[in-house]
């Protein structure tokens, strides 16, 4: 088969687009929730090592779908920039909303010059004072920034998990009425199989935390939770 | 922000990632991150070595039965002038571990927050923190890099303590100018202060003291520093301004509420009065008072008094 000696533009972003969308779809869900005392992010994560949610900042958490050397990068980059910025300036001028930003201009370049764009989705959850004041920033393989409010799903089945949220989220939910909503989406996006502690990653930005608001579960937590 | 159209083209030294910055290499050092990026952030040069830079200080740590106690005064000097009458010489470096500083207190200060936010980005960017050497390492790393500006007198000499999770108990690191860095078996004290109040600590340390026992020691090593240091401060009666205590244990660090350094100089402050005046009351009054401060308690001082040939009228105070 000879090579085409023309594309045209939209045959190749088409064609990455639909790329990047398949390798994400293979992978598994994730779901953020705002709750009374903050936002929980629940992902299903097999392995007890390799996070899919991290802490970026005080206030802020990052959360990724897709290939984890991939957003693994992004992570790290996020961290960095993250902790220049607020010791250059102070610790409350780091915001989700600018770091949502230079992620998606990232991502939007690589998805464009790069010969595969990466296949990732990420979700950058900050926490306010009040509920008002949460924000969650949802950045696409190609670079579109999205503001979400009350959940955000990504990965895997995330229409059938988000469809599910839609008619069952309320605001101002316990910790655990929210992780049972979570926990319920999540199966039902996996043909309603049984989710136990070892295939959970649970983490929380917990509005009443201290400095450093980012709290992971560890197994006993989940355990508890379940 | 360059958007290379060629991924081959970009900068080996950067991350490749535009908008983010570079780095040099795969640690997660925040200080490394610093330089390659932002050096005007750390330590500025400068030429001329006569300046008055605010100094003198006691800072101290010493070891206790479930952990480390970390202190310093609260005065910060300009020559013979009092530049500052609260300054804080304590830091909680991250949960398990606290660092205090002696020396010119703007780059102490600096080098406090860098090495805050180097511990924490390592943490973030690993996924663990690192061990209670490693941090004192990157603290001696810290010292290293500020050896021009300690060369022309502003020198940061800091004492870091904290909680060894694998060895189960405080531990007490000091370093020199260099960044060399010595672990002290029991306790340490740093500043124009330090080697009176290392004194007095020599005199009442022992294995297994108690938390409370331990803050009294370290206020009463503060209190004899600043009696005869004009660079370390005593407790402000008048303003309420005591030294910062904190208590690193399993649990983390934790500072000690102002109240409870009062009370604990209280007792110190009780003891000296006591002390200079049993050599004018009788016998039988002083008995009362030494009972009544708490005889468990040693003080090389008391040994010495007089306990007989008291003269004059049993004053109480």
């Amino acid at each position: 088969m000879t090579l085409p000696f023309y594309v045209s533009p939209e045959q190749i972003t088409k064609d990455k687009a639909d790329f990047a969308r398949k390798g994400i779809a293979r992978g598994r869900s994730l779901v953020a929730v705002e709750f009374r005392d903050g936002i929980l992010i629940v992902a299903e994560n097999p392995s007890g090592s390799l996070y899919k949610i991290s802490e970026l900042y005080d206030r802020i958490a990052f959360a990724a779908v897709g290939r984890y050397n991939e957003f693994e990068t992004l992570r790290v980059a996020g961290v960095r920039l993250a902790d220049m910025t607020g010791f250059a300036n102070s610790r409350e001028d780091v915001s989700a909303r600018a770091l949502a930003n230079v992620y998606a201009q990232q991502l939007g370049t690589i998805f464009t010059t790069e010969l595969k764009p990466f296949e990732v989705e990420l979700l950058l959850c900050e926490v306010g004072d009040t509920a008002d004041d949460n924000e969650m920033y949802h950045i696409y393989y190609d670079g579109t920034l999205e503001d979400e409010a009350g959940f955000a799903v990504m990965g895997g089945q995330a229409e059938l998990v988000e469809a599910h949220l839609e008619g069952q989220y309320e605001v101002n939910l316990h910790m655990d009425k929210a992780f049972k909503l979570a926990l319920r989406a999540l199966e039902v996006a996996d043909s309603d199989r049984e989710l136990t502690a070892d295939s959970l990653e649970v983490a929380l930005l917990d509005r009443n935390g201290g400095r450093r608001k980012f709290r992971r579960f560890d197994a006993q937590d989940i355990e508890e939770l379940l | 922000m360059t958007i290379s159209r060629d991924a081959t083209s970009r900068n080996s030294a950067g991350s490749g990632l535009p908008g983010f910055p570079d780095h040099v290499d795969a640690t997660a050092s925040f200080f490394e991150l610093l330089r390659t990026n932002r050096p005007e952030l750390l330590s500025v040069s400068i030429t001329s070595s006569d300046l008055e830079v605010p100094e003198g200080t006691t800072v101290l740590a010493l070891r206790f039965d479930s952990g480390v106690i970390i202190a310093g005064d609260r005065r910060a000097t300009e020559g013979s002038f009092i530049a500052h009458r609260s300054i804080e010489k304590v830091y909680l470096a991250d949960s398990y571990s606290g660092v205090a500083i002696a020396g010119a207190a703007g780059p102490a200060l600096e080098m406090v927050r860098l090495f805050q936010t180097e511990l924490e980005h390592y943490e973030k960017v690993q996924g663990s923190r690192l061990s209670l050497e490693g941090k004192a390492n990157r603290l001696a790393t810290l010292i290293r890099n500020n050896f021009n500006l300690a060369l022309q007198g502003l020198v940061v000499v800091p004492i870091f303590a904290g909680f060894d999770h694998r060895k189960g108990c405080g531990r007490i690191f000091k370093y020199d100018l260099t960044g060399g860095r010595y672990e002290e078996s029991d306790y340490h004290a740093e500043g124009s202060g330090g080697r009176i109040a290392r004194s007095y600590i020599k005199q009442h340390f022992h294995d297994g003291l108690g938390e409370v026992q331990a803050i009294r020691v370290a206020t009463g090593a503060l209190y004899e520093a600043a009696d005869e240091d004009a660079g370390t401060g005593g407790p402000d009666l008048a303003r309420g301004i005591y030294p910062t205590v904190a208590a690193i244990d399993s649990e983390g660090f934790r500072a000690i509420p102002e109240h409870v350094v009062a009370e604990r100089f209280a007792e110190v402050l009780g003891a000296e009065r006591e002390s200079k005046q049993v050599a004018f009351s009788s016998p039988k009054a002083a008995g009362k008072r030494r009972g009544a401060t708490g005889g468990g308690r040693s003080r090389g001082r008391k040994g010495d008094q007089k306990q007989a040939g008291d003269t004059g009228s049993g004053e109480t105070k």
